[in-house]
């Protein structure tokens, strides 16, 4: 099984250097996850890629679409960018958002407290992550409901007078 | 003295009276939304405002959804916006396998705000973008404006009340604010409450504070 942390266009060093330790390896390992993949953006904490045993890291900043990583995750850790969160509950990816309390009132934090008032996320801080891993239960979490965006369409051919 | 004075009353007397038809033919426009009906004489010309931050994405899933009655479509972005580009056309081309009565243009403009500037410059920055917004307005006069808020809307939106208040055409503007916006509506959501015609939320707790809002559910 397989993590992928994603901090979108924007930096989350903190994040980024907490699950890269040995310490969090061990965990994630004790857990079932073998393969850890980090996209770090413009962060300037650029852990080397490692491979030691059962266990491989993988690195990287941008990718044009990280919708194959998503998709192949079994377990998502993200910052709190709405188009993070929202992509990875679209592909029904288990999902973990870390808050960056350096960016409080931030108005994308919205979203992700909303999506995890209603069950579809957890939500955590750098300091309660490895805790939250340990005593998550991923089968609790509700699954996403697309959107539907047929309703605007029906809305609006009435709004303008198609029928 | 006196004859000074006196041209100065009629100046005030001139703009009073001027602001005061302006106001009038405002408020008449924003309430003829709902009686009218572009569609029932054909096609729709459709002004998108287009934004990176997820706003393009979000306003390509409400296209998506639209059948090729509404068309063409003019996609009106910011000259720094370097992702949404790629985003619209990759889009329209799958769209245009669909259907070839699908047709669109893409317009640049200069940007009317930057993440995090200033009120006092952004009204500036705006005006800036109003010039070239406007000649776009009134040249393709369109029947629809589509936003959900990136700080470019403000001005376009504007450009296309101004063609109603001048009784060149009706636009109905369409503001569907964004899906990150749970709480607190964005800058230009706040702005265009007033001026939009239809005004979407996709949050309960937004259309409870904004209760000219319209909640669909989620849309996008």
């Amino acid at each position: 099984m397989s993590v992928f942390v994603t901090v979108g266009t924007t930096s989350f060093d903190e994040l980024i250097a907490l699950v890269s330790e040995e310490a969090s390896a061990q965990i994630l390992r004790s857990l079932g996850y073998h393969k850890l993949i980090l996209q770090i953006g413009r962060g300037s904490v650029k852990p080397k890629p490692r491979r030691s045993g059962a266990f491989t890291m993988q690195v990287f900043r941008y990718k044009k679409s990280l919708q194959n990583n998503i998709r192949q995750a079994d377990l998502v850790i993200s910052h709190a960018g709405a188009g993070s969160c929202l992509e990875t509950l679209e592909e029904g990816k288990p999902l973990i958002v870390v808050i960056n309390e350096k960016l409080m009132g931030n108005h994308q934090l919205e979203l992700a407290k909303q999506l995890h008032s209603n069950g579809h996320l957890l939500y955590c801080t750098c300091s309660t992550l490895m805790e939250t891993l340990q005593s998550m239960d991923l089968s609790a979490l509700k699954p996403f409901p697309a959107g539907r965006p047929e309703i605007f369409a029906a809305f609006l051919d009435k709004v303008v007078g198609f029928e | 003295m006196l004859k000074f004075g006196i041209q100065l009353l009629l100046a005030a007397v001139i703009l009073l009276v001027l602001i005061f038809v302006f106001l009038t033919r405002l408020l008449l426009v924003l309430r003829a939304g709902s009686t009218h009906k572009p569609g029932k004489t054909g096609p729709l010309t459709v002004f998108t405002v287009a934004g990176s931050g997820g706003h393009t994405t979000e306003i390509l899933r409400l296209l998506g959804s639209l059948s090729q009655s509404y068309s063409p479509t003019h996609y009106i972005m910011a000259d720094s916006d370097k992702m949404s580009e790629d985003k619209i056309c990759s889009f329209e081309r799958s769209r245009g396998k669909q259907s070839s009565k699908f047709q669109y243009f893409i317009h640049r403009i200069p940007r009317s705000r930057e993440v995090r500037q200033s009120w006092s410059s952004s009204v500036l920055t705006t005006l800036r973008s109003l010039l070239y917004s406007l000649p776009l307005t009134f040249r393709l006069k369109p029947d629809l404006v589509l936003c959900n808020g990136p700080g470019t809307c403000v001005p376009v939106c504007a450009s296309a009340v101004l063609l109603g208040i001048l009784g060149i055409k009706k636009v109905i503007i369409i503001y569907v604010e964004s899906i990150c916006r749970v709480e607190n509506l964005s800058l230009s959501g706040r702005i265009l409450y007033h001026f939009s015609d239809y005004f979407i939320v996709q949050w309960p707790v937004l259309k409870e504070k904004y209760p000219k809002s319209v909640y669909l559910g989620r849309i996008v």
